[in-house]
């Protein structure tokens, strides 16, 4: 085992470990057993919502910002799960994707199961002109492909980044669609092509 | 988020002039739909959409129909209603048995005789259960208010809220239960979890922020966090009844994909402590008008 996993894999443990003792009390723990206590299922949403993975016990335990090591090396975990498309094509259907990029639906108690979910995309960031009504949470992605290229390695970034923005930036605000399977293959393809396609409208 | 003017249309209100106010905020603004540059477009629809809608809130809140549900409080807290002639005289809200004055705003605090930290709707209801005979059961059934009813105990916030109107916000951090609560508060604040990863910080940490067209106040901040305050309860301009801030922080849940927290549960009230001391010295304007 090379040094720098060692020692990275060092500071995660490290960082997973209970806080050491602070002038006041623990509040994070309190406030987790209170949720716990508080919260009720409803609909879809289970009450083991709750629960932190690796991932977010990092990111809340360091507000948003471990260590480059630590953040390296699960970016990299992250990465490894993605699963890339069998037929090696990345591309899909621009018009299908800017449908998936409008939709909010999904997830919460009042979303009925089974529905396909939608990408959420347009509640946070600007992609086609036409549509005016966007978030700002995250960057603008209007002439997206214009301005970054549309090869194979920018294909691969986009639908990595869709699959799961946290293999590229451990805490990112966005969430990790592919991975929790809130979008299928299919529908990551489409919002590729939604954002590389040069006949897209975000390109044009 | 929702998508606030689709929505303003397509939901009949029961008090029609507020459906017909909103039919007509509905057609008023028109978002260009050629991009100029992306900076020009959003900025451009930003500022239509919003000052339309700030315009029509004035207009609103100068003759208020929260004031409906005002009156109906205020009957329920002044009149002896309770099966042994008990009344909201008996109820003391921090400042004293039946002193109403000014409550609203040192809200969230502790309250000794249910060793718990309450925000205004927990005190209200612990009261209306005690002096004038509700069984927290059926208040539990129907907590919020829907297009079929704004139950009592929501009137009774509104009243109470009225009684804070022009008043800074001062809620206490004295007692060290308070002080706690804030921590708590806090730490659910920067609590990430569930199937999108967000925490309430993920949407409201930051300055300037929107989802779709909805401003996110960052409500760590001081100037920013009264917003979390400000206007409620609220009368929804999209069906004609009134919401209470128990009621916007079980949606914020909601759309954080959580699963959905107990009604008056410590989790909702450490979290109303974190932001309304956030909020501590700003001036409340009473009870106002939601999309």
């Amino acid at each position: 085992m090379n040094n720098i996993i060692k020692t990275s894999m060092l500071l995660s443990a490290a960082l997973l470990l209970p806080q050491p003792a602070q002038a006041d009390k623990d509040y994070r723990s309190e406030a987790i057993a209170m949720l716990k206590r508080d919260f009720q299922p409803r609909g879809i949403a289970s009450v083991d919502r709750l629960d932190e993975d690796g991932l977010q016990a990092v990111c809340n335990r360091s507000a948003n910002n471990p260590p480059k090591e630590v953040a390296q090396r699960l970016e990299q975990d992250q990465m490894a799960a993605v699963k890339l498309p069998a037929d090696g094509k990345l591309l899909g259907d621009w018009k299908s994707g800017e449908r998936i990029a409008q939709s909010g639906r999904g997830f919460t108690w009042t979303d009925k199961p089974g529905l396909p979910v939608g990408g959420n995309c347009y509640n946070c960031h600007q992609i086609s002109p036409a549509e005016t009504s966007f978030g700002t949470l995250g960057p603008s992605l209007f002439h997206f492909g214009k301005l970054r290229g549309n090869g194979p390695d920018m294909q691969k970034y986009v639908y990595t980044k869709i699959y799961n923005a946290k293999a590229h930036n451990l805490c990112s605000a966005m969430p990790r669609f592919g991975h929790v399977g809130a979008l299928n293959e299919a529908q990551i393809k489409d919002l590729v092509a939604l954002l590389l396609d040069l006949n897209s409208p975000v390109n044009k | 988020m929702m998508k606030p003017l689709l929505v303003l249309g397509a939901v009949v209100g029961t008090l029609s002039c507020g459906a017909v106010l909103a039919q007509q905020v509905v057609n008023k603004p028109a978002p260009p739909k050629k991009a100029v540059t992306k900076q020009e477009a959003a900025k451009s629809t930003k500022d239509a959409t919003t000052a339309e809608f700030e315009k029509f809130r004035e207009v609103l809140e100068a003759d208020s129909p929260a004031e409906l549900f005002e009156a109906k409080g205020e009957d329920i807290w002044k009149n002896k209603r309770g099966p042994d002639g008990g009344s909201m005289a008996q109820c003391d809200l921090g400042l004293g048995a039946g002193v109403v004055r000014g409550a609203y705003v040192q809200m969230p605090r502790y309250f000794a005789d249910a060793d718990k930290v309450m925000d205004a709707e927990r005190r209200v209801v612990h009261c209306m259960t005690r002096y004038l005979g509700y069984q927290e059961a059926d208040i539990r059934k129907q907590p919020f208010s829907n297009e079929q009813n704004t139950p009592d105990h929501v009137s009774v916030v509104t009243y109470v809220a009225s009684q804070s109107r022009g008043m800074a916000v001062a809620v206490p951090q004295k007692h060290p239960r308070e002080r706690e609560a804030y921590e708590l508060g806090k730490a659910v604040f920067a609590y990430r979890a569930g199937p999108y990863d967000f925490s309430c910080e993920t949407c409201h940490g930051d300055d300037g922020k929107r989802i779709r067209m909805q401003q996110l106040p960052n409500l760590a901040k001081k100037e920013d966090a009264m917003k979390s305050f400000q206007g409620w309860p609220g009368y929804r301009m999209t069906g004609g009844f009134m919401l209470t801030q128990q009621w916007r922080m079980n949606d914020c849940f909601r759309q954080q994909r959580f699963p959905e927290p107990k009604y008056l549960s410590d989790a909702v009230t450490t979290l109303l402590t974190y932001l309304t001391v956030n909020a501590n010295g700003n001036v409340y304007k009473g009870p106002g008008v939601k999309r």
